[in-house]
């Protein structure tokens, strides 16, 4: 039995996920898809900043293009860790392309000059 | 340029609240704007916040801080905008001067036509909860040290203790997990957190980090600097339960207890001030208890939301614009709101029966709730009544007053209040 609260909504409804994948405590149709993604392959937006080399600022904030896989989350910060940019960037600019093949890039979220 | 210059429309503070009042403002037909911030750079709060789930309302999509930030400083500059930075503002008066002081033009006052204030908000500290122990360093604000670690790249603790459940404390708890330090949990004073729960679930659960609601720091033990903390569980009354002591050691203690409007300026010359919301009080113009000063954004009240302080900004704009070309019209009946059985605050503090159809109340309720109603009543009458499955502390609501007839009422003095109403 795993215990599990919805975050579509913010209403947060409890849900309960058995052995067999029944599914208890949601609302709504939403909160089923939830579940079943959250047991089946969760999913995370990871947000975080690199090294910049530049005149303005010390770090650029940086985030992935799409959601990774939740247990790769780690090696994706290590990889992220050992990136530099260098001014000038723009948001939406590419610091590092594919991460480790998962098919995401890790692009720039603020303009620096 | 020492000296006296004159503009229409002055707004201070460059955050999400002033860029969407200064970009409503210049739709709504005022060219002569100047925003005045103190930070080297525009954008406000929103430039620590690099995690993402900002501008789901606004944009459609789901952005970072900064990125949700250059949207409106695009805005801003699309208009070509008059914008200071580095300028900070040392006095607004009742008439309308506000003098500030900037290295590139030293101590000016502007005269203007109408002022907004949107000078965000601060985190109440250490001081304002008061606890017992010594004072070693180690200790400080969530927000404090998410600007370290996201704008100077620096680390502020390898172990770390939060207190307080809200919002930033959550978003600082993954982000330090993710730059390797150990967060050990965050307290909760009250059975249920102040975060939202897409921060509970993603920032807590998935690394693990234990929440220890209906629990306080009762000692902080360290000479120079924090070594341990000692956590305990409360009461229905809050008092400590004794013997069930947690000792955590530690090298940092982050607070994440509730931010605070922030309002000096405004404070310095009398304005009427809210005692629930902490920011001035105004009627549904946005307006201060002074002709032409508005307030918006955190400064007037704490948002959760950056969407909802940017469609605020807008408002107090457009409003601003009003006032400076002809009058804002608030001449009919004034309606008193105020909070009744369950509600924390609701604004604004009064509306006019004119202007009824423009108003939209906000109010947080003091505890959650499932299916309860939310009445609205006008002189003990009801006027309004919505079935609510849920309301949150962690949520503001919004309800608009959008064809609420109350001609029925003109005459006598009018009171709305608004209350939870338990089925
Ligand atoms: C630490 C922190 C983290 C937050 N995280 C989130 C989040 O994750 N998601 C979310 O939706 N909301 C978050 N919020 C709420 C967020 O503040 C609002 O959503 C929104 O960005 C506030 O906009 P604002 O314009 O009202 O205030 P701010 O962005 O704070 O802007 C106020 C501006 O006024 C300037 N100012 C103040 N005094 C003066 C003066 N005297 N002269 C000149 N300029 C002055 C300040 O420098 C600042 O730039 C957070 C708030 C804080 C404090
Ligand atoms: S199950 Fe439905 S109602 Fe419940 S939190 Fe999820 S989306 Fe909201």
């Amino acid at each position: 039995m795993k215990e599990l609260i919805c975050i579509v909504c913010p209403r947060g409804c409890h849900i309960s996920v058995d052995e067999n994948m029944n599914i208890s405590g949601n609302t709504c149709p939403r909160g089923k898809e939830y579940a079943i993604n959250e047991m089946t392959h969760p999913t995370r937006m990871i947000t975080s900043t690199v090294v910049i080399d530049g005149m303005e600022l010390k770090r650029l904030p940086v985030m992935t293009s799409a959601p990774i896989p939740k247990d790769r989350i780690f090696d994706v910060m290590e990889e992220i860790n050992k990136a530099r940019a260098k001014a000038p960037v723009k948001i939406k600019d590419v610091i590092i392309k594919d991460v480790l093949g998962l098919g995401v890039d890790i692009v720039a979220t603020r303009n620096i000059s | 340029m020492n000296g006296t210059v004159k503009y229409d429309l002055v707004i201070v503070g460059g955050g999400s609240a002033g860029l969407a009042a200064a970009v409503a403002a210049y739709d709504s037909g005022i060219r002569s704007i100047l925003v005045l911030e103190k930070d080297k750079y525009l954008g406000g709060i929103l430039l620590q916040c690099i995690h993402n789930g900002f501008g789901l309302h606004e944009f459609k999509e789901e952005m970072a801080g900064p990125e949700y930030a250059q949207r409106f400083i695009d805005q801003v500059k699309e208009r070509g905008i008059e914008c200071k930075t580095n300028a900070m503002v040392l006095d607004i008066t009742p008439d309308r001067k506000v003098h500030y002081s900037s290295l590139e033009d030293g101590y000016v006052v502007v005269e203007a036509g109408a002022v907004i204030c949107s000078t965000g908000c601060s985190e109440r500290t250490r001081g304002a909860i008061n606890i017992p122990g010594t004072r070693p360093s180690g200790i400080l604000t969530a927000g404090l040290a998410q600007r370290y670690l996201n704008i100077e790249g620096y680390m502020v603790g390898k172990r770390v203790f939060i207190l307080g459940s809200g919002d930033i404390g959550l978003i600082m708890a993954r982000r330090m997990t993710l730059e390797g330090a150990k967060v050990l949990g965050v307290a909760e004073l009250m059975p249920y957190s102040n975060g939202l729960n897409r921060n509970i679930v993603q920032c807590l659960h998935d690394y693990n980090i234990p929440l220890y609601l209906h629990h306080t720091v009762k000692e902080i033990i360290g000479k120079d600097h924090i070594e341990k903390v000692v956590i305990c569980p409360v009461d229905d009354n809050l008092k400590f339960i004794e013997g069930q002591d947690m000792t955590f050691e530690v090298d940092t203690l982050l607070l994440s207890v509730g931010l605070l409007p922030n309002n000096p300026l405004l404070e310095k010359i009398g304005v009427r001030m809210h005692p629930k919301t902490k920011g001035p009080v105004v009627n549904e113009d946005l307006e201060t208890s002074i002709p032409g000063i508005f307030a918006c954004g955190n400064s007037l009240h704490v948002h959760d939301l950056v969407d909802f302080v940017s469609a605020e900004g807008r408002l107090a704009g457009k409003n601003a614009a009003r006032f400076l070309n002809g009058g804002l019209g608030d001449d009919t009946a004034v309606i008193d709101i105020a909070p009744l059985n369950g509600i924390g605050y609701v604004l604004p503090s009064l509306t006019h029966l004119d202007s009824i159809d423009d108003t939209v109340l906000k109010f947080r309720v003091k505890q959650p709730y499932n299916n309860v109603y939310i009445n609205i009543k006008v002189n003990g009458q009801s006027v309004k009544r919505l079935k609510k499955p849920y309301l949150l502390p962690a949520e503001m609501e919004n309800i608009p007053l959008k064809g609420l007839e109350l001609q029925a009422f003109a005459g006598d003095k009018m009171e709305m209040t608004v209350e939870v109403e338990e089925s």
